[in-house]
C-alpha cells in the first residue's frame, strides 16, 4: 500500500513536472523567434533599410522605404474602413438590437473571424481588383479591414456590456437620451476596452500577407496616390526569404525584426492600457 | 412603439415636455438606424463573400461534379483538376500539427492553470498571447532559413535511422514537406491551445478538486481524473479552434511545404496545401476553369474552418456554462 | 543631422505621395526570368526619366498572361508565347489584340549532382526525354552512358527535380521535349506548368537549385543564369544537326540567328530544336505583352517610348546578365511594330 502510495506520488510529481516542462517549451518558442529575429535581423537592419528604395534584382543595396510606408498606407485603410464598421455594429448589438437581428449579425461576424485570410484574399481580388481593372493599395485595405471588421466588432460588444448597469440606468434616470447615454456614458466606460480590442485588430492585420498577394500586389517604386499597387513590409519579408539572393535575405531578416517589433509593441501597448483600465477601476 | 404614445396623453401636465422627449426618441431612433446599417453591412459582405465563392466555382462544380474531391490529377494544360493532393496535403501537415501541439499545449495549460501560481500564470499567458501575435510570414521566415536546414540534417537522417521501418519516414530528406510544414503549424497553433483550455480549465469549479483531493487523489489525480474530465468539452473545442487555424494557414505552409500537388505516405515527402495552391496559382491561372477551381478550393477551405470554428464555439461555451452552472449550485 | 534630414525626406515623401504631381505609373507583371534584366532597365530608365515608373512584379510568365488578359496590368510578360486560345480570350474580352515583342534571349540548361561523376556530361532528346518520363531511371543506363564514353556513370536511381510552379522556364523545356519526344507531345504537352509524370519539385529557378544541391544523384533544369551563378554542372545538348552543344551566349545567339530571318509578323516564334551546327537546342526568346490599343494616351507613348529605349539602348545590359542580346534584324522589325500599338 505504502509502495503504492509512494508510486502514485511519484506519478504525480513527474507529470506535474512535464506539465512545467510543457509550459517552459512554449514559452520558449516566443524567446527562440525573438532572439532568432534580433539576431539576423539585427546585424542586417540598416539606416538604408527605412529610407531607401529596392535595388533591381541581384544588385546589393537599397532598402524597403516603399514597403514600411505602403504597410502604414495600408494599414490606415484597413482601419478606416474596419474600425467603424465593427465599432458602430457593436453599438448596434450591445445596446439598441435583441433577438434575430442580434443573433444574425453575431453569427456572420464569427463567421467572417474564421474565414482563413487566403479566402480573404480571393473575395477581394474578385470584388476589388477585377472590377476595377487594377491591383490597388485601395483593394488591399479592404482585405485587412474586413479581417478587422468581426475582431473589433465582438469585443467592443463585450466591453460595452460590461459597463455596469448603474451607470446606465443612472444617466437615464437624468433624462438622456438613449444615444446620448451611450455616446457621453457608456462608450466612455469601457473606452479602453474598446481602444484594446482596435489596437489588436490592427495588430493582427498588421502581419498578414496571404490577402496582400492579390489585392496589394506589390510595387518597386513609391506608390503613387492609392489607387496604385503597393509593396507592403509581409509581401516584401515573403518574397525576399524565397530569392536567391543573400543581400535579400539579410534584408528579409531586417524587415521581419520590424514588422515583429511593431507588433509585439502595439500588443504590449494595447494589453497594457486594458490592465490600467481595471486597476484604475479598483481603486 | 405606438404603446407609449397611447399612454402618455393620460399625463396631461407632461404634454410640453412630451414633444421634447419625442424629439430626444428621435435622436435615438437616428442613432439606431446608423448603427444598423454598419450591422448589417457586416451581415452583407459575409454574404456576398458566401456569394461570390459560390458563383466563383460554378464551372468546375458543374464539369466536375463529386470527382474534384476524388481525383488528384491537378493538369493545367489538359484542364483537369482535382482537389485530392492538396485536401491530402492539408489534412496530413494539420494532423502532424496537431499530434506534436495537442500534448504540449495540454500540458502547458494544466500547467499554467493548476500549478502555477496566479502571477506566473498571468506572466505566461501573456508570453503565450504574445506568441499567437506573431504573423505567419514571420514563422515562414523562420521556417526557411532555420527549420529546413535542421529537419535535412540533423532531424530527418535522425528519424529515417531510428524509425525508418515505418512508411512514414522514408525516402529522401529534401527538408522541406509535410513533416516540416507540420513542425511550424504545431509552433503557430500551440498558443490558442494553450490560452483557451487555460481559460476552461481555470472554470472548473474549486470544489471539484478538493472533492478529489479530500478522497486522497494525488494533485495529478485529482487533475488528470476530475479536473480534466470536467473541462473536455473545452479543450476539444481548443483543439478545433487550432485545426482550423492550421487547415487555413497560408503563408508559412507555402514556404515550406515543397509545392508539389503528390500524395505519398511519406512525411519527408514535399507536398501542397490548398491555401498554398491558391496563394501560388490564382494570379497565374489563365484558363478560367483553373481559375475556378482554385475558387472551388478555397470554398472548400472555407467550408471546413467554418465547421470546425462552429462546433469549437459550441464546446468551449457549453464547457463554460457548466463549470459556471456547477460552480453555482 | 544627416539622419534627421533623411527622416524628413521620408516624412516629406510620404506628404508627396498623397498631394505632389506624381509621376505616371505603369505596372507590369509576368515571367521571373528576365527578372534580372527587367528590373535593372525599369530602374535605369526611371533614372533617366523621372516622370516615368514602371513597376514590374516577376510572379511567373501564367501570371504575365492572366493579369493582362484581365487588364489589371498594363502589360504583361511571358517566356512562352501566347497560345491561340489565349490570344482569342483576350481579344473577346477586350475587342483588340495583345502584341508580342521579344526582349532578349536565354537558355535552359540540363543540370546534375552527381557526386561520383565531375566530368560535363552529354545529353541526347531521347535521353531527357525518357528521364523527364520516369523510363529511363538508373545513370548507367545506355541511353546516358553510351554518349558519354569514359564516364563512369553509377548504378544509382536518377532523381528529377523540376518547377512546381508557372514558368517560362518550364514552357521551353516542355516545348523542346514535346518537339524531339512524340511520347512526351501527347502524355505531358507544353506549358508553363505541367503534370509530370515524375519527380520532385522545387519553387522557382532557386528552389529547383536548391534541392538538386541537397540531392545525389539529381537531374533538373534551369536557366543558364542560375546555373552559372549558382556554380553546378551542365550538361550538352545534341542539337537537331547531331552535335553536343553547350549553351553559351554565343551558342543562343545562333540558335535566334535562324528565327532571324524568317520571323513571323506577331513575333511568336519557338527556337527550340533548331537548325544549325552551332546552336543550342534549348533557347527561346522572352517576351513583352503589349496591348494593341490603350485607353490612356500617356500610358501608351510611355510603354512606345520605353521600347524603343530597350531595343537600342536596353540592349547593352544584356550580356553582363548573361542574356544574348536580340538579333539586329528583329530589333528592326519590332521597332516597326511599335507603330501598331495605339
Amino acid at each position: 500500500m505504502s509502495a503504492r502510495l509512494r508510486w502514485r506520488k511519484f506519478v504525480s510529481g513527474f507529470m506535474l513536472t512535464m506539465t512545467g516542462v510543457c509550459a517552459f517549451v512554449a514559452v520558449s518558442a516566443l524567446f527562440l523567434i525573438l532572439g532568432y529575429l534580433v539576431y539576423h535581423g539585427g546585424i542586417s537592419i540598416s539606416w538604408n533599410f527605412f529610407t531607401k528604395l529596392p535595388v533591381p534584382v541581384g544588385e546589393t543595396g537599397g532598402g524597403m522605404a516603399n514597403a514600411i510606408v505602403g504597410s502604414g498606407k495600408l494599414l490606415l485603410l484597413a482601419t478606416l474602413f474596419g474600425v467603424p464598421i465593427g465599432f458602430l455594429g457593436a453599438i448596434y448589438l450591445a445596446e439598441f438590437s435583441g433577438g434575430t437581428t442580434a443573433f444574425i449579425v453575431r453569427y456572420a461576424a464569427d463567421l467572417l473571424n474564421g474565414v482563413p485570410s487566403i479566402v480573404v484574399g480571393i473575395f477581394a481580388y474578385a470584388v476589388a481588383v477585377l472590377p476595377f481593372k487594377h491591383f490597388s493599395t485601395l483593394a488591399g485595405g479592404f482585405a485587412l479591414g474586413l479581417m478587422m471588421i468581426p475582431i473589433t466588432l465582438r469585443s467592443t460588444e463585450e466591453f460595452l456590456r460590461s459597463v455596469p448597469k448603474e451607470l446606465r440606468e443612472g444617466a437615464m434616470a437624468l433624462g438622456a437620451s438613449k444615444w446620448k447615454t451611450i455616446a457621453t456614458v457608456i462608450v466612455p466606460a469601457a473606452y479602453r476596452g474598446i481602444l484594446t480590442a482596435i489596437l489588436l485588430a490592427f495588430a493582427r492585420v498588421a502581419g498578414e500577407t496571404a490577402p496582400l498577394l492579390f489585392t496589394a500586389f506589390g510595387n518597386e517604386f513609391w506608390s503613387q496616390g492609392w489607387n496604385q499597387p503597393t509593396a507592403s513590409l509581409p509581401a516584401k519579408i515573403y518574397a525576399y526569404a524565397l530569392s536567391p539572393y543573400d543581400d535579400w535575405h539579410r534584408q528579409a531578416w531586417a524587415g521581419g525584426l520590424v514588422l515583429l517589433g511593431l507588433i509585439l509593441v502595439i500588443n504590449i501597448v494595447a494589453r497594457g492600457i486594458l490592465s490600467r483600465g481595471i486597476s484604475v477601476s479598483r481603486t | 412603439m405606438a404603446t407609449p404614445t397611447a399612454t402618455v396623453p393620460s399625463a396631461g401636465p407632461l404634454v410640453g415636455s412630451r414633444s421634447f422627449l419625442a424629439k430626444l426618441r428621435e435622436g435615438d431612433e437616428i442613432a439606431r438606424l446608423i448603427t444598423f446599417l454598419f450591422a448589417a453591412s457586416v451581415v452583407l459582405l459575409t454574404v456576398l463573400l458566401v456569394y461570390e465563392l459560390w458563383i466563383g466555382s460554378s464551372l468546375p462544380r458543374h464539369k466536375f461534379g463529386f470527382n474534384f474531391f476524388r481525383t488528384s490529377v491537378w493538369d493545367p494544360i489538359f484542364d483537369q483538376f482535382g482537389a485530392l493532393p492538396f485536401i491530402y496535403g492539408t489534412v496530413v501537415t494539420a494532423a502532424v500539427a496537431l499530434i506534436l501541439a495537442v500534448p504540449l499545449g495540454i500540458g502547458a495549460a494544466i500547467f499554467l492553470a493548476e500549478l502555477a501560481p496566479a502571477r506566473l500564470s498571468d506572466t505566461l499567458e501573456f508570453f503565450i498571447d504574445l506568441l499567437a501575435a506573431v504573423p505567419s510570414v514571420i514563422y515562414g521566415l523562420l521556417g526557411v532559413f532555420v527549420v529546413v536546414p535542421l529537419m535535412r540534417s540533423y532531424i530527418q537522417p535522425a528519424l529515417k535511422s531510428t524509425l525508418g521501418f515505418l512508411p512514414l519516414f522514408q525516402g529522401p530528406a529534401y527538408g522541406v514537406g509535410f513533416l516540416t510544414a507540420g513542425m511550424v503549424l504545431a509552433i503557430m497553433v500551440i498558443p490558442y491551445i494553450i490560452s483557451v483550455s487555460r481559460e476552461v480549465l481555470l472554470s472548473v469549479p474549486r470544489d471539484q478538486r478538493e472533492a478529489a483531493l479530500s478522497l486522497g487523489a494525488t494533485r495529478w489525480e485529482s487533475t488528470w481524473k476530475v479536473v480534466v474530465p470536467f473541462a473536455r468539452g473545452g479543450i476539444f473545442g481548443s483543439i478545433f479552434l487550432a485545426l482550423a487555424r492550421a487547415l487555413g494557414e497560408t503563408i508559412a505552409v507555402a514556404m515550406v511545404i515543397g509545392n508539389q500537388p503528390i500524395i505519398k505516405a511519406s512525411l519527408f515527402s514535399s507536398g501542397y496545401s490548398i491555401a498554398a495552391v491558391i496563394a501560388n496559382e490564382l494570379t497565374e491561372a489563365t484558363s478560367n476553369l483553373h481559375y475556378q477551381s482554385l475558387i472551388e478550393l478555397g470554398l472548400v477551405l472555407f467550408l471546413l474552418t467554418f465547421i470546425l470554428n462552429g462546433l469549437a464555439r459550441i464546446l468551449i461555451v457549453a464547457t463554460s456554462q457548466k463549470g459556471s452552472a456547477v460552480g453555482n449550485a | 543631422m544627416k539622419r534627421i534630414s533623411a527622416g524628413l525626406a521620408v516624412a516629406l515623401g510620404f506628404a508627396g505621395l498623397l498631394w505632389a504631381d506624381s509621376p505616371l505609373s505603369i505596372n507590369g507583371a509576368g515571367a521571373t526570368f528576365p527578372n534580372p534584366i527587367y528590373s535593372k532597365w525599369f530602374d535605369e530608365y526611371h533614372k533617366k526619366f523621372s516622370t516615368i515608373q514602371i513597376n514590374y512584379q516577376s510572379q511567373g510568365s501564367g501570371a504575365g498572361i492572366k493579369q493582362v488578359t484581365e487588364g489589371t496590368v498594363d502589360f504583361g510578360a511571358s517566356d512562352g508565347p501566347m497560345n491561340e486560345e489565349q490570344l482569342k480570350a483576350y481579344q473577346d474580352k477586350h475587342g483588340s489584340g495583345i502584341l508580342h515583342f521579344p526582349t532578349v534571349l536565354g537558355a535552359v540548361v540540363p543540370t546534375y549532382n552527381i557526386p561520383s561523376v565531375s566530368a560535363e556530361l552529354n545529353f541526347t532528346p531521347e535521353a531527357l526525354a525518357g528521364i523527364f518520363l520516369g523510363k529511363i531511371t538508373k545513370w548507367n543506363d545506355p541511353a546516358i552512358a553510351d554518349v558519354n564514353k569514359g564516364v563512369t556513370l553509377p548504378a544509382e536511381d536518377i532523381v528529377v527535380v523540376h518547377r512546381a510552379d508557372g514558368s517560362g522556364t518550364t514552357y521551353c523545356w516542355t516545348d523542346y521535349l514535346s518537339k524531339v519526344s512524340e511520347e512526351w507531345k501527347t502524355k505531358v504537352g507544353k506549358g508553363t506548368s505541367v503534370n509530370w509524370p515524375v519527380g520532385l519539385g522545387g519553387k522557382g529557378n532557386e528552389g529547383v537549385t536548391g534541392t538538386l544541391k541537397n540531392t545525389p544523384d539529381s537531374i533538373g533544369y534551369v536557366e543558364l543564369i542560375y546555373a552559372e551563378s549558382n556554380k553546378i554542372p551542365y550538361g550538352n545538348v545534341k542539337n537537331a544537326a547531331g552535335v553536343f552543344v553547350k549553351a553559351s551566349l554565343a551558342s543562343v545567339t545562333a540558335a535566334a540567328a535562324g528565327a532571324a530571318k524568317e520571323m513571323p509578323d506577331d513575333f511568336r516564334v519557338s527556337i527550340t530544336n533548331a537548325p544549325g551546327k552551332a546552336v543550342y537546342p534549348i533557347s527561346t526568346f522572352t517576351w513583352l505583352l503589349i496591348p494593341e490599343k490603350f485607353t490612356d494616351s500617356a500610358k501608351r507613348d510611355a510603354i512606345k517610348g520605353f521600347l524603343k529605349w530597350a531595343l537600342a539602348d536596353g540592349q547593352s545590359y544584356a550580356e553582363a546578365l548573361s542574356y544574348a542580346k536580340l538579333p539586329k534584324e528583329v530589333v528592326a522589325k519590332e521597332v516597326k511594330a511599335i507603330n501598331k500599338i495605339q
